[in-house]
């Protein structure tokens, strides 16, 4: 379980950095989507991985805090979700907005020939 | 029980630039007049609470000069506190100041040239003053995706081509810095199971070896994020270019943004990392004060090299920043005091020195950009109508006197504060306070860049100004409104009471250092604030 845990985040997260050094605005977008994946799966492991633990729910009595998951990194992700989400889709925007100003979709908005 | 109202005032520096920017969003953008006063009322009170805040923390209104705010009423390590001591009102004070200057500054012309430049204005705040206010790790996260997300808007803000090209570079660098943040913040709640600083400061000492290592990684990943932000060679490269391209009212706004990660840096080193922290004492000081210096030299030589007056500025800011940082990993009480009086005079003078450059470009006649063909001539491509507005008299005179006053703090030659800060380093530097040390190589490294980075600038500044002010040969004067004159007159006027109130400022800025460099005032009040019980809980007590 570690093992494909730890795969799954470093792969994602290589594909990511090879893409955000490639010189089209796409593929650095999308690196930043990978990148963003990666980070998410890591922030909801935390350094450690839990099964068989249920979500913190309200019952009759107090729940033991040694039975249930960490709601802390739940939350966390959820934010950095939304965050991620919007912050990506403002770049795709300028990015849209970029390739009709400049004709191109390099990043650094000429080809390097020109 | 209810609290005072003054206590209230912590959270206004969140509230209010979030409330008048969701407002202004509302408005037309014909309603440009309106829509500009709400927007400097806001900033106004801004500027009153900051200055009341700092005046709660210092006069022991707060027991130790903290005032702490339990969001949502939890007590600190499960709810989100803000915290407002010394630091964090000087801090709230130089962004309503600058913002206020910025402000009057895009009034006649930079506000119009797009959409809800106001509202991105208020956000902008927003972020700053959360992020200057908050005392968690992840809270700080989110502060600064505001703060960036309203950046990323206004520096497109006048949609052109040299924007569009900066602002993918910044946003990308900036959405991989975050990604950088998240792993840090991550990593520390791995090894120490809480965000609060506080609360990390005091678990720090009882921490396993194995947690230590992994919490050393995740700071340092954190850390890369917000040298990223303070441009930190070698992280800095994106900063120029940025500056460049910004309008003025905004560059001047990204001067304070670099401050922003230096503030962190401070914050969260000398409280997790200072002396009564066990095993981890003294982690990273050593990277952040040669990285400070490589920094200084980078942006010495880029001040040397650029001949584009924005990317003067840049490398200005970038110099400041690598200043401040190797004060940081200096590590030492005294010399922190002085770096904090840096910080307060060169922000200003960098503001205003931004601003005055599109006035002085006003000057410079098509001859002059020809004449000077190796010069990168910046052109704004929205057509820059002639700004109307009552005409100040004098303005050749104005430009003048301004960029020398502006040059002056830049470069620390006497009489203006640059060269107050710049000897009040080299003091502390000299004498640290402790009987037998003797100055250390790095010490003298430090003072040597220190020196010729302010050589670098004054030469840099000088060949800008002979250009400009003497040999363009015979330059009208340009038409200079009020409103645009008024921002850098206040700012240098702040620069010069800075330099005749240097006893009192630094006064209180030993006092800021002091409660920075004794986290343990600090962690008690955080942790130990009381909620206020709710109706709720009086019946349960009964």
């Amino acid at each position: 379980m570690e093992l494909v845990m730890a795969l799954a985040i470093g792969i994602l997260f290589g594909s990511g950095i090879w893409l955000i050094l490639r010189p089209r605005s796409f593929q650095v977008l999308t690196g930043l989507l990978l990148m963003s994946y990666a980070v998410n799966l890591f922030i909801f492991t935390m350094g450690r991985l839990w099964i068989d633990r249920p979500p913190l729910t309200l019952g009759a009595h107090l729940p033991d805090p040694a039975t249930v998951a960490d709601p802390l990194p739940q939350a966390l992700v959820l934010t950095a979700i939304v965050i991620g989400f919007a912050t990506t889709a403002l770049y795709l925007v300028m990015m849209i907005g970029s390739r009709g100003l400049t004709g191109t979709d390099h990043v650094d908005g000429r080809e390097p020939d020109q | 029980m209810n609290l005072a109202w003054d206590q209230h005032l912590i959270m206004v520096p969140v509230l209010l630039p979030l409330l008048c920017g969701a407002l202004l969003i509302a408005l037309n953008e014909r309603r440009h007049h309106l829509k500009f006063f709400i927007n400097l009322g806001s900033v106004i009170c801004l500027l009153v609470v900051a200055a009341r805040l700092m005046w709660m923390a210092d006069s022991g209104h707060w027991p130790q000069g903290i005032g702490v705010y339990l969001a949502a009423n939890w007590t600190a390590p499960f709810g989100i506190a803000l915290i407002a001591d010394r630091l964090a009102a000087l801090m709230l004070l130089l962004t309503a100041v600058l913002a206020t200057a910025a402000l009057l500054y895009s009034m006649q012309r930079w506000s119009r040239i797009g959409v809800h430049f106001h509202s991105l204005f208020q956000f902008l705040l927003m972020g700053i003053n959360g992020a200057f206010l908050t005392h968690d790790l992840f809270n700080l996260f989110v502060f600064f995706e505001v703060m960036l997300a309203a950046s990323y808007g206004l520096v497109l803000h006048g949609y052109n081509v040299t924007r569009i090209r900066a602002g993918m570079q910044y946003i990308a660098i900036n959405l991989t810095a975050s990604l950088l943040f998240l792993i840090g913040v991550a990593l520390i709640y791995a090894s120490t199971g809480t965000l609060n600083m506080a609360d990390l400061a005091m678990r720090l000492p009882a921490i396993n070896s194995d947690g230590l290592a992994l919490l050393k990684i995740g700071v340092t990943v954190l850390a890369i994020a917000f040298l990223a932000k303070s441009a930190m060679w070698p992280l800095g490269f994106w900063l120029p270019a940025i500056y460049t391209a910004a309008s003025p009212p905004v560059a001047a706004m990204l001067v304070l943004m670099t401050k922003v990660g230096v503030y962190v840096i401070l914050r969260v080193w000398l409280l997790i990392f200072s002396g009564e922290a066990g095993a981890a004492a003294g982690f990273g000081f050593d990277a952040l004060l040669w990285g400070g210096m490589a920094t200084i030299v980078f942006g010495a030589a880029g001040m040397l090299a650029s001949e584009a007056p924005g990317r003067l500025a840049g490398f200005g800011a970038i110099v400041s920043s690598g200043i401040l940082l190797s004060v940081i990993g200096y590590g030492q009480p005294s010399l922190v005091t002085a770096g904090l009086y840096y910080l307060l005079g060169s922000t200003l003078a960098l503001g205003a020195f931004i601003l005055l450059l599109e006035l002085i470009e006003r000057l410079r006649s098509p001859g002059a950009a020809v004449l000077a063909l190796t010069m990168e001539v910046f052109t704004i491509e929205e057509a820059p109508d002639e700004p109307v507005g009552e005409s100040i008299p004098g303005a050749l005179a104005f430009l003048g006197l301004s960029f020398a006053g502006c040059a002056l703090i830049i470069a620390g030659l006497p009489p203006l504060s640059g060269f107050v800060a710049k000897f009040g380093l080299f003091h502390a530097l000299l004498n640290p306070g402790v009987a037998g040390s003797i100055p250390t190589p790095a010490t003298w490294a430090l003072m040597a860049l220190i020196l010729l980075s302010g050589l670098a600038a004054t030469i840099a500044l000088l060949r800008f100004g002979v250009r400009t002010f003497w040999a363009v040969g015979k330059i009208s004067p340009p038409h200079l409104p009020f409103t645009e004159a008024a921002p850098i007159t206040l700012l240098l006027l702040l620069c010069v009471v800075l330099t005749i109130q240097a006893g009192p400022v630094l006064a209180y800025l030993e006092r800021t250092t002091a409660d920075l460099h004794h986290p343990q005032h600090y962690i008690d009040k955080v942790l130990s604030e009381p909620v206020i019980p709710g109706p709720l809980g009086k019946k349960e007590a009964q």
